[in-house]
């Protein structure tokens, strides 16, 4: 399989808080239409990189470029972080669910179509007496909101305050709801946390198939394996704030550092554990 | 010893018995208990109730009314003694029927919601002309429908986007000060100006925004506040422009189509229309004006929730950072709500000044915004027919009971602690949403919706 383009890359990324090393001086890619995952213990700054990419922070140095199929590219670490989605066309979802509780689930996917529909309307103040032309486009948001709800299986729930939605229904309607963003690029942070099996085994399939059939490349964090070693192309494996690994699941499954990493030993005994797996 | 038992029981309706000692007579625990609530109520009494100022020829003499404070301590004393047998027990049949009445009266006004809007809306346009209602009502309408636009605006702002904003009347004032100004210096009539002020007013909204896009919560509210007096104190210092104190006299009033409402001169209301003068027909006149200018809040207010910029607003009032995500620009429609809010601030300040033909920064306190924000916190933030219910209740009600003088304010206090009990998120809480998938329309129960956090 040849190489296919990236659409991000990261150089030399490091994000300090105070005399916190949070990010040591991190590079790697990700690639159009492949599924790159971030792994690595607790507290290995897997969300502060996705906080940097998404704009929540500004990397200490470092630089982040975003490149679109048709060659157009974003420096992110320069840009506000409601532009990254607007422009650039990153969309992410949240460790902590982050949905408007108060609002129906279709009013939580109309919310993420608000940049087109604002145009679509005159900026809100034009369609307050002259609604037509705007309601075609209200319409057609509609549809899209339908298509995800209905790729999600929470069509039926649509009228119901999104609150109210169980935990993993809640989980699949904020990836809905960033996909509605229509990214070129989907950050998920830990989508499968919380889940059953079943609804674990949906969103594999899920995540697959906005890789495969929507063509959208996805960043993903995750801690269970079922999940991460099954449906990545790619994985980068984070500890203490620095690579430590890179590659296919097969070669990340079997690198030592990792097993090091995650089993908890010491820096000097990983030359041990290099051998045992041999 | 005895006294320290009393004032713990008092505190704590529920205190648990003393682990020592024989079982007591609830009946008896009761009445002493009780009686030193009424102690406790006719200390509190006598300052309030007991002593009283009076204006005599040889200067303020005090008047004793100790029989009031009798009246305390035994409505306390017997309130309490009640309360404590019947109401604070577990398994009190009372507390439970009372609550469950109150559970069905919800549920079968519920329904009505709509019907109460209709039959308002219906009642306000045709209030002139109904026998009976005469200046007095009329004024008072006005007042109300007033205060009905105000908190429309305010509602914006608070109920929509989530920005706890103490300082509304200052946009008020602007609104008010822009017509008396323009008008007294340019010549422009009430119709020119009042889209003026309110653009201008909505200018100062978008001043005011600026400065607190980073702030949330308490901040904000002490920042808005601010901005408040500072608009207030303005007017009061700027002699020169504002006239100070003594404020701006001589507003001219507004015209029908150019007629005027006066006895006599040329191109009078009465005149053209061949009618008998009235001083009723300008008061009929602002009425209708104030009417239209709270249905166009309304109905501009009721579509922006449903375009995306409202959708927009309430979001940010569910969650800031998410939207962010969206690729929602928080600033800009932060600076939008205010904006709009101020802007009917503005046409209520420009109606208010063209009605009273004469402004003071008086008018402009602090206490008006706090008016203004308790009609939309007690109406439920976010409704608009609340909202509209709570203007009339409090507008209304405050004037209806002027004869009971400083009694008034006892009872509205009492009312708001009421509310505040019975329904903590206002009279409708409940939140409608703006679009629906399926052909049920249900509402929203509070208990999901966010306030925001400013």
């Amino acid at each position: 399989m040849s190489e296919r383009a990236p659409i991000l890359t990261v150089e030399h990324m490091t994000m300090r808080f105070g005399g916190l090393v949070a990010i040591d001086d991190l590079s790697f890619t990700a690639r159009h239409g492949q599924i790159t995952s971030i792994i690595g213990p607790n507290g290995a700054g897997k969300t502060t990189v996705f906080n940097c990419i998404t704009g929540f922070y500004k990397p200490t140095t470092g630089r982040l470029t975003l490149t679109h199929e048709d060659g157009r590219t974003f420096l992110l670490e320069r840009m506000d972080d409601f532009r990254i989605n607007q422009h650039a066309k990153v969309a992410r979802t949240f460790q902590n669910i982050r949905l408007f509780t108060g609002m129906t689930v279709l009013e939580n996917l109309m919310v993420a179509q608000h940049n087109t529909l604002m145009k679509a309307s005159g900026y809100s103040f034009a369609a307050v007496f002259w609604p037509r032309g705007y309601r075609e486009k209200e319409k057609e948001a509609v549809e899209l909101a339908r298509y995800w709800l209905e790729k999600t299986g929470l069509v039926d729930r649509a009228d119901e305050p999104a609150g109210s939605l169980p935990y993993g229904e809640q989980r699949k309607l904020e990836i809905a709801r960033a996909m509605c963003t229509r990214p070129r690029l989907l950050c998920l942070d830990e989508p499968a946390a919380g889940l059953n099996p079943k609804e674990s085994d949906e969103l594999n399939r899920l995540l697959v198939s906005i890789r495969d059939d929507e063509r959208v490349s996805i960043l993903l964090i995750e801690h269970d394996m079922g999940v991460v070693m099954k449906i990545s192309d790619h994985i980068v494996v984070l500890d203490y704030g620095k690579k430590i690994a890179e590659g296919t699941p097969e070669e990340v499954r079997n690198d030592p550092a990792v097993i090091a990493a995650y089993l908890g030993v010491e820096d000097e005994d990983v030359a041990d554990v290099k051998e045992e797996v041999q | 010893m005895n006294q320290a038992t009393a004032t713990s029981e008092n505190g704590k309706a529920h205190a648990p018995r003393a682990p020592h000692g024989p079982a007591r007579n609830p009946v008896i625990e009761a009445a002493k208990e009780s009686f030193m609530a009424g102690l406790l109520a006719a200390v509190l009494a006598s300052f309030i109730l007991g002593v009283k100022t009076v204006d005599t020829p040889g200067g303020l003499q005090l008047q004793y009314r100790w029989h009031l404070v009798l009246y305390a301590f035994a409505l306390v004393t017997v309130g309490r003694f009640f309360l404590r047998l019947f109401w604070w027990k577990a398994g009190a049949a009372l507390p439970k029927l009372v609550g469950e009445i109150g559970a069905g009266v919800t549920r079968a006004t519920a329904p009505l919601g709509k019907w109460v809007g209709l039959a308002l809306a219906v009642t306000a346009f045709a209030l002139p002309f109904i026998p009976g209602i005469g200046r007095y009502e009329l004024d008072i309408a006005i007042l109300v429908l007033t205060y009905v636009l105000l908190g429309w605006g305010l509602n914006v702002v608070v109920g929509y986007a989530g920005l706890l904003d103490l300082g509304y009347v200052a946009f008020y004032a602007v609104g008010a000060y822009s017509y008396a100004l323009l008008a007294k210096h340019f010549g422009l009539g009430f119709w020119t100006v009042l889209p003026l002020a309110g653009l201008l007013a909505a200018l100062w909204g978008m001043i005011l925004g600026f400065p607190v896009l980073r702030l949330r919560g308490d901040y904000l509210a002490i920042v808005t506040l601010a901005f408040g007096e500072i608009i207030r104190i303005i007017l009061l210092n700027w002699q020169e422009v504002t006239g100070g104190p003594d404020g701006i006299t001589g507003i001219p009033r507004p015209t029908f189509f150019g007629l005027e409402f006066k006895r006599f001169g040329e191109n009078t209301f009465h005149q053209f229309f061949g009618l008998e003068y009235s001083s009723l027909h300008r008061i009929i006149f602002l009425y209708f004006i104030i009417l239209a200018l709270a249905m166009i809040t309304f109905f501009v207010t009721n579509r922006l929730r449903r375009l995306p910029v409202g959708r927009a607003w309430e979001a940010m009032r569910e969650g800031e950072i998410a939207c962010r995500t969206l690729g929602i620009n928080t600033t800009n429609t932060k600076l939008t709500a205010f904006a709009v809010g101020a802007f009917f601030g503005g046409l209520g300040g420009s109606f208010f000044a063209t009605r009273q033909g004469f402004i003071s920064p008086e008018s402009f306190t602090f206490i008006e915004s706090a008016i203004i924000l308790a009609i939309v916190v007690l109406g439920g933030l976010g409704s608009q027919i609340g909202v509209a219910i709570a203007a009339i209740v409090m507008i209304g009600g405050f004037e209806v009971f002027r004869d009971l003088e400083e009694y008034r304010m006892l009872i509205f206090g009492l009312l708001m602690v009421v509310i505040m009990v019975w329904k903590p998120r206002g009279l409708v809480s409940s939140r409608m949403p703006t679009i629906f998938l399926g052909k049920e329309k249900r509402a929203i129960s509070a208990d999901m919706v966010q306030e925001g956090q400013g």
